[in-house]
């Protein structure tokens, strides 16, 4: 009986349990049932009024999919399934769960940032995030390289100047075929796709309201929240009037000039070196740590060698007022902030403000509470347990809604894709959130997988640990003379764990393309030896991985003579 | 822990003989250990011992190419392989960058390229990674001799340099790693006196201009793309297949793509002749191996990539009793790179049936000299060594090939995954992506072990290295799949691979 309830509860079903042994007239109740089923044992399993049988056979049906067709022909409902949010793990679940036969709606709708900046279907990734953000990367990028060709023999004139409408022109085309493509996925898979606010108003039932204000009601035996996050603002005196965040910048339509980039997290340090890479002169405020959670020697380097590019970092000021001084595209601003460790205040001028403080999950105004859904009331975000159900069983959440699991495109479309298996299709396997590998695509870019140093001798103990690291010079370089001690690679070993690697770091070019195929190789538990035997790459820089010889516990030098 | 180590005693070090004993030269210097040859695996080997306590001097001597072109310490990896090659490729793929920027709003304009500079800057860092080499020496305090060396006997060579002095030197231990260099096809008329190889192509001060490339190698493919790159008139002449030993769906797929990107590939021919016109330029008459046609074309620069040729013949091995293959002139090598004769060993190009790659010849070295200090009895894997052609689009790859794979395990018990996919860079400039290309072949039985990954793409050497661990930590198509892609890269991809060829599926992959 008990494995039958947990059975039900990890679909996500609610159901009526009579305790015949428990209710006075238990013996006619079974005296019934046997004649309807002729079934006399307990437990004596109904679906939707369907007799299954006892336990045994309720996990046959469970197998061979029966139980899952019985649970879903539920006519009383307009859906299988309404997904909020029609971003990365939205899309991804919804898409599979209407592979798998079933009635699928997606509610989505982009409230405009502050700046009236809007987009389409397909949620931040493609629109203001992941995607324009590596874009522009890549122009960065490029900028760079048109710098190393000359070193290289390449000859051109002029003095090459960068074209912010062009780019920005070119990179939104692509996020609009990128918008229509997710679109049309939706209509071929039948699945309906509403320009709408969902908000729940009781159970299994929501309110989509247009924009017009029309309001009209749809309901589903379940539902996914994948509403996703927004830029924070700071709550200071301007800032939603005159600052722009990441939700604006990728489509501004004009070149934002000297930027006051706030923040320091990922999409900070990221925003800051795509500017500074295009030539604009860029300065980065941070109110205390770089890159917070990660390994903070990592994150010290990236902020040095964004530094070598000329981005200019105000440690431990927080901004206290931002005024407009004149308008214009861009106009001009002036950003009044106070130190942290005191009353010391300064002031700047910038034609953009930037802010990168944070991002708040939209869980507030989508009725939860109606329902009894429970929300962390800190953090806004959506605990779930390890098949991403929440509180109210016929509820679920996937992707930065959901608490304690890393915000990655990959991790959102992952989860939802199972989670909609598991519910449709019969399979069990759950999304694998351990190591999940992450990129910071700074100018130099910056690859991990597993525990930033800090968070290992927390875990492990120092004693318990060996790192080995050392800088490395990338052939591509050489020629191009750039710095022969700015790129680095650290892995952290747990000793006593037969040298397992349990933190991999890389901060040079291509970290996003080297990081991936360590990260599977971690999934396999990767250790020292392997990393010792496997032959290297030549000349890469993922070869660096392969020769690691220098621990950082024995100080010896790791410096690059230049050759 | 000594005794477990070499039953024979192989790996003890004798007594050394008295210093100008039996022979009396007066030349005559001792050494526990002698390593002909400077390249990758001869330095690594002679570095590692000498770290560890042994008297150890290298012998280094290149011949000049037919053409004059000679170099410093380091070998073919530094000097004419590895590192000018991924340079002049840098150089090349900047080229397609320069073309990229105005679409990402750089204005640009349209670019010419200057070899000369190109070629100096290059130079110059080989030449700073010479003098590196020679200073790590120093350091470690290992003799170094740029002499050209043959054996007298079993423990002794005889080093002649350049004014034609000879030295003699005995060893207890003696590795050879003499590498190889590139083959000539003398029987062509004009192949000697007009071709040049990658001798010297790396070491040109001008540009080659129009060039024909004659090979299937992955040298052929790879100086032809960069050439390509940089502008050249660039031809491949291939006889039968090209990239023999690689995966040849891969294969396919990098020749279509150079194809579709301007080197013109001429296959199933095979040069006559080399003339020199009037105008110095050069004329090569080839035939068309189906139709017997003989045609003609006239080029600046023709470059031989016909394959490689151990160094083996100027070494007097026999003097010393080295076992060679006759047919391949490589020496015979058992897995502790010992040759025919037991002191005397084998690291690198010039070891019979060793991949003929720097990060093998650098790990073999380093590991035998731990074990002739005894530090050590592990034995160089020459499984699973990952590997990366650097054609203008790079094809990477670990493990078997499909055909391998099938070869070994039966077609029924084979699954293939791939994918066509588009990198998220080359949507803005509107890059034809029709040849980036992945596939994973697997065992087709749960959990379906790695056999073998193929990534055709940008910056594959970076992509593949992290995987060709995987596969060393014998990763499962089930592991791989499970690891959390990094979002928007190549390598995540590898990640996503959901279509087996089996089913039949479009394996085009899109959207997000």
């Amino acid at each position: 009986m008990r494995q039958v309830k947990e059975l039900f509860s990890s679909l996500g079903v609610d159901c009526n349990i009579l305790e015949l042994d428990q209710v006075d007239d238990g013996a006619s109740v079974q005296e019934v049932l046997s004649e309807i089923t002729n079934q006399r044992t307990v437990p004596s399993i109904f679906v939707n009024k369907v007799h299954v049988g006892g336990c045994d056979r309720t996990f046959q049906a469970h197998q061979s999919g029966l139980l899952q067709k019985l649970l879903e022909e539920d006519p009383a409902y307009d859906y299988d399934l309404i997904v909020i949010g029609g971003g990365s793990g939205g899309l991804s679940c919804a898409q599979e769960a209407a592979v798998l036969g079933r009635r699928v709606m997606v509610l989505d709708v982009v409230v405009p940032s502050p700046q009236r900046t809007s987009w389409g279907l397909g949620g931040t990734c493609v629109n203001v995030g992941c995607i324009p953000k590596k874009l522009m990367h890549q122009a960065a990028l490029l900028g760079q390289a048109l710098t190393d060709s000359r070193k290289f023999g390449w000859e051109y004139s002029q003095q090459v100047k960068h074209n912010w409408e062009t780019m920005t022109e070119a990179i939104q085309n692509h996020i609009g075929s990128m918008t229509r493509g997710y679109r049309r996925a939706l209509r071929e898979k039948a699945v309906a796709h509403v320009n709408s606010c969902g908000e729940f108003v009781e159970h299994h039932k929501i309110k989509a309201t247009n924009g017009k204000g029309q309001e009209t009601f749809y309901t589903a035996a379940k539902f996914v929240i994948a509403t996703g996050e927004r830029p924070r603002y700071l709550g200071i005196q301007g800032d939603k009037e005159y600052c722009i965040t990441s939700d604006d910048l990728f489509s501004l339509p004009y070149c934002p000039g000297a930027t006051l980039v706030v923040g320091a997290s990922p999409a900070a340090l990221e925003c800051a070196g795509v500017l500074a890479g295009l030539g604009l002169e860029v300065t980065v405020m941070v109110r205390s740590q770089l890159l917070r959670g990660f390994d903070q020697e990592m994150a010290e380097k990236v902020g040095s060698s964004m530094q070598q590019l000329g981005v200019r970092f105000l440690r431990k000021f927080v901004p206290v007022e931002v005024q407009q001084l004149e308008k214009g595209s861009p106009g001009k601003l002036k950003v009044v902030a106070q130190s942290t460790e005191g009353t010391e205040m300064i002031e700047g001028l910038y034609n953009t403000v930037l802010l990168a403080i944070g991002r708040d999950s939209c869980t507030k105004k989508i009725g939860l509470e109606k329902i009894g859904v429970k929300v962390n009331e800190k953090t806004g975000k959506i605990p779930v347990n390890d098949v991403e159900q929440s509180s109210v069983p016929y509820v679920y959440a996937v992707g930065d809604v959901v608490e304690g699991k890393p915000e990655l495109t990959p991790v959102a479309v992952q989860a939802g894709k199972l989670l909609a298996r598991r519910l449709f299709g019969g399979r069990s396997e759950k999304c694998d959130y351990i190591n999940a590998p992450t990129v910071v695509f700074t100018p130099l870019e910056y690859g991990c997988c597993g525990y930033a140093e800090e968070k290992a001798v927390e875990v492990y103990r120092k004693e318990n640990l060996e790192v080995y690291h050392t800088l490395f010079w990338p052939l591509e370089w050489t020629v191009a003379r750039r710095d022969s001690n700015t790129c680095y690679a650290k892995i952290i070993c747990s000793k006593f764990d037969n040298d397992r690697v349990i933190g991999f770091h890389v901060l040079g070019p291509k970290a996003g393309e080297i990081t991936q195929g360590f990260a599977a190789a971690m999934k396999c538990g990767l250790t020292k030896q392997l990393l010792d035997d496997t032959i290297g790459i030549h000349p890469t820089c993922a070869e660096v991985f392969t020769t690691l010889e220098i621990t950082k516990s024995s100080g010896l030098d790791i410096t690059q003579k230049g050759c | 822990m000594a005794a477990l180590r070499g039953p024979a005693g192989r790996f003890r070090w004798r007594v050394r003989a008295v210093p100008g004993g039996a022979r009396g030269t007066a030349g005559r210097q001792c050494y526990d250990l002698l390593v002909i040859g400077g390249g990758s695996g001869g330095l690594a080997c002679a570095k590692e011992a000498a770290q560890l306590g042994k008297k150890v001097a290298v012998v280094d001597y290149v011949e000049p190419s037919p053409r004059g072109t000679r170099w410093g310490l380091g070998g073919t990896c530094v000097n004419v392989g590895c590192i000018p090659k991924k340079l002049m490729h840098q150089a090349a793929l900047l080229g397609g960058m320069i073309h990229d920027a105005p679409h990402y709003g750089w204005k640009v304009a349209q670019p010419l390229h200057d070899w000369g500079k190109m070629a100096e800057a290059i130079q110059n860092h080989v030449k700073s990674l010479n003098w590196g080499h020679r200073v790590q020496l120093q350091d470690r305090k290992v003799k170094y001799f740029n002499f050209k060396a043959s054996f007298v006997n079993p423990h002794m060579i005889c080093g002649v340099s350049k004014g034609g002095e000879e030295t003699l030197l005995s060893a207890d231990h003696i590795v050879i790693a003499t590498g190889g260099r590139p083959r000539y096809p003398t029987h062509i008329e004009g192949a000697l006196e007009y071709g040049i190889t990658s001798d010297d192509l790396f070491w040109l001060k001008e540009s080659p201009g129009k060039t024909l490339v004659v090979g299937a190698s992955y040298v052929a493919l790879e100086c032809a793309g960069f050439l390509t790159g940089l502008g050249l008139d660039a031809t491949v002449m291939i006889r039968s297949v090209p990239l023999r030993a690689f995966d040849q769906q891969m294969a396919f797929l990098v020749t279509e793509h150079m194809v579709v990107h301007g080197t013109r590939i001429l296959r199933g021919c095979t040069p006559l002749r080399v003339e020199r016109l009037s105008d110095r330029r050069l004329q090569v008459t080839w035939v068309d191996l189906a139709s017997d046609k003989k045609d003609t074309g006239t080029f600046d620069t023709v470059l031989w990539a016909v394959g490689r040729v151990p160094e083996t013949r100027g070494l007097n091995l026999e003097k010393a009793g080295v076992r060679t293959n006759p047919n391949t002139q490589k020496i015979l090598v058992d897995a502790q790179e010992a040759t025919s004769v037991p002191h005397i060993y084998a690291i690198g190009d010039v070891a019979e049936g060793r991949p003929e790659l720097t990060p093998t010849a650098i790990m073999a070295g380093r590991l035998l000299a731990q074990r002739l200090c005894s530090r050590s009895s592990d034995l160089m894997d020459y499984d699973n060594v990952p590997t990366t052609v650097f054609t203008p689009l790079e094809y990477g790859c670990v493990g078997l090939s499909e055909e391998e794979a099938v070869a070994r395990h039966g077609e029924e018990r084979v699954e293939v995954y791939h994918a066509y996919y588009k990198p998220l860079e080359f949507v803005i400039p509107e890059r034809d992506a029709s040849q980036c290309y992945i596939k994973m072949v697997c065992l087709r039985e749960p959990p379906q072990l790695v056999l073998g990954l193929h990534f055709l793409g940008p910056n594959a050497g970076e992509v593949t290295q992290g995987f060709a661990l995987g596969i060393k930590c014998g990763a499962s198509y089930e592991q791989v799949m499970r690891t959390v892609g990094i979002h928007p890269t190549c390598a995540e991809e590898v990640a996503k691979l959901r279509i087996s060829k089996r089913s039949g599926l479009d394996p085009t992959v899109t959207g997000c």
